[in-house]
């Protein structure tokens, strides 16, 4: 199966590798997937005072199609308010990575990975996390 | 050195120069049907089939009476397992197998127990070879055949054929093997080996794809298989069809070139599959899959534990390989194969099969471990779970989410 430019740029040169710190008040991490399945992703976000993504991190175990769709996710984060961020959905990614139907998978680990490290965040501050209702494509 | 470096030879092979030259004839001048009896183009073509016939059946010392040309290996278990089946189900209903086969040969048995007849698919050990005593606790009066292949496409290792078809035949039943990967990489003597039916392909030996032969006892005992084709009745009746000449003489010629060449290159292969085993392995948290004295000398099967298998070959582009992962698949299911050694999931997807062949170099070799190397690096880089791994946390402590 060939893999499409952009996919083929985001595995060569990924986007924000590495590590936040975790015990951060500031910091939000997901990590989603499981090594059974071939697909592990660990995100992670800083947030500001204002409620607003500063940074994000991510490592991940997986396919090409799972390190550039978590490798893009990370690049959509940066400068998002937390409210914009929970907005991507996992189509935004498959359309802008060009994903064949059999990697759809790795946008939804994204998405979920997004969700869980919000979610981390709010209830390290207090929040309820959200829940969410969303059907996958 | 070209790129990409094509080290995926369990899959296919590049056909052999020389066996181009030998087919090229039987497309255009010699281009005869081997079946006309009447005029000197059929009886050019048949010349060219009942030679390799003679040089098929001396690779695996067989006589060529016994040697039936197919469209391929897959044909070829087919009408072994379908055939045995059909033709002795008065005498018995009951297969055994194993779960390391190909596919050609579980799906075949599938195909049978849709039949009515009993297939047992035995286990294999951790290090990929049947247990002889499991073996010989699932023979029943039942058993007509027995089906264990020689050597296999994942992991390379060598079943023990000889202890495997005496235990078949002191049960009455007929012994079969799919040879695909053994023949003409090692040697394989049907009367030695005690094998009443043998499957076996041109494009795994540097020969054409769309040819094959199955091998089919006719002494001691003489062993016959329910036609699973109609038509004209070629091959004695057990594979009708027009005869695939050109192919027939490629697979021919093929057999004749592993003949000559396959001690010195079993030796060559060896010492270069062992090179790029042990400078692989220097690597933290790699392991080589299956038993590694009763194997093929052109097969690494190499996990690299916290990196997946399709993201590594990604990274090693320029590398043609194989892996156990199958993240393309539906199903995300790693190989069977692997599994059934009692790998666990994540280190089946972290596998990679390396398969050299007859037109690889040390030089690619040596290229091919600095590119895995850098790029099992670089992956682990990337790595959530290597990271945890260096942090000493046990991954199995945590709950992962399955999807």
């Amino acid at each position: 199966m060939a893999y499409s430019d952009k996919v083929i740029d985001h595995y060569t040169n990924p986007r924000n590798v590495g590590t936040l710190d975790k015990s951060s008040h500031k910091v939000g991490t997901g990590l989603v997937g499981a090594p059974e399945c071939g697909d592990v992703m660990r995100l992670q976000i800083e947030v500001d005072d204002n409620n607003v993504i500063t940074d994000a991190k991510f490592k991940t175990f997986g396919c090409g199609s799972a390190i550039a769709s978590s490798s893009l996710a990370t690049e959509w984060l940066k400068g998002k308010s937390i409210d914009d961020a929970m907005k991507i959905d996992n189509m935004d990614i498959v359309e802008e990575l060009a994903l064949p139907p059999v990697k759809i998978h790795c946008s939804v680990l994204a998405e979920d990975a997004i969700k869980a490290a919000i979610n981390d965040f709010r209830v390290k501050n207090g929040l309820a996390p959200i829940e969410s209702e969303k059907v996958h494509h | 050195m070209n790129i990409p470096i094509y080290l995926d030879n369990n899959a296919t092979t590049p056909m052999d120069p020389r066996v181009l030259e030998a087919m090229l004839p039987y497309f255009t001048t010699k281009f005869g049907n081997a079946a006309s009896r009447n005029h000197p183009f059929g009886w050019v073509a048949e010349e060219g089939v009942d030679y390799a016939r003679e040089q098929v059946a001396k690779l695996i010392g067989a006589n060529e009476k016994e040697i039936i040309f197919t469209s391929g290996a897959t044909e070829s278990d087919n009408l072994a397992i379908k055939g045995v089946f059909e033709m002795y189900k008065d005498k018995g209903n009951h297969i055994i197998t194993t779960v390391t086969e190909h596919k050609a040969v579980l799906d075949a048995c599938k195909h049978v127990e849709k039949l009515g007849g009993k297939v047992t698919y035995l286990p294999v050990k951790e290090d990929g070879l049947v247990d002889l005593a499991v073996l010989e606790a699932a023979m029943t009066p039942e058993t007509i055949l027995v089906s264990v292949m020689y050597g296999n496409n994942e992991i390379g290792v060598i079943q023990p054929i000889k202890e495997i078809s005496a235990i078949a035949h002191k049960y009455g039943a007929l012994f079969m093997t799919d040879a695909v990967q053994a023949v003409g990489k090692i040697p394989v003597d049907v009367n030695a080996d005690g094998i009443d039916l043998l499957a076996l392909s041109a494009h795994k030996i540097y020969g054409p794809k769309g040819v094959g032969a199955l091998y089919v006892r006719r002494k001691g005992p003489r062993v016959k298989v329910t036609a699973q084709m109609d038509g004209g009745g070629h091959e004695r009746g057990m594979r009708s069809g027009t005869l695939n000449v050109p192919g027939i003489v490629g697979l021919g010629k093929a057999c004749e070139l592993c003949g000559l060449e396959m001690e010195s290159e079993a030796k060559r292969l060896s010492v270069l599959r062992d090179k790029l085993e042990s400078a692989l392995t220097v690597l933290e948290e790699s392991y080589v899959n299956g038993n590694v004295e009763h194997r093929l000398p052109h097969v690494a099967n190499i996990s690299f534990k916290y990196v997946e298998g399709e993201g590594l070959m990604m990274a090693m582009k320029d590398l043609a390989v194989s892996s156990g992962s199958a993240c393309t698949s539906a199903s995300l299911e790693p190989s069977y194969v692997l599994k059934s050694l009692g790998l666990s999931d994540d280190l089946a997807h972290s596998s990679i099969r390396f398969g050299l062949g007859r037109f690889t170099t040390e030089e690619e070799v040596d290229y091919a471990v600095e590119v895995t190397k850098n790029s099992v690096n670089h992956l682990r880089e990337l790595s959530p779970l290597w990271e945890m791994f260096k942090e000493g946390i046990d991954l199995d402590s945590i709950e992962w989410a399955e999807h």
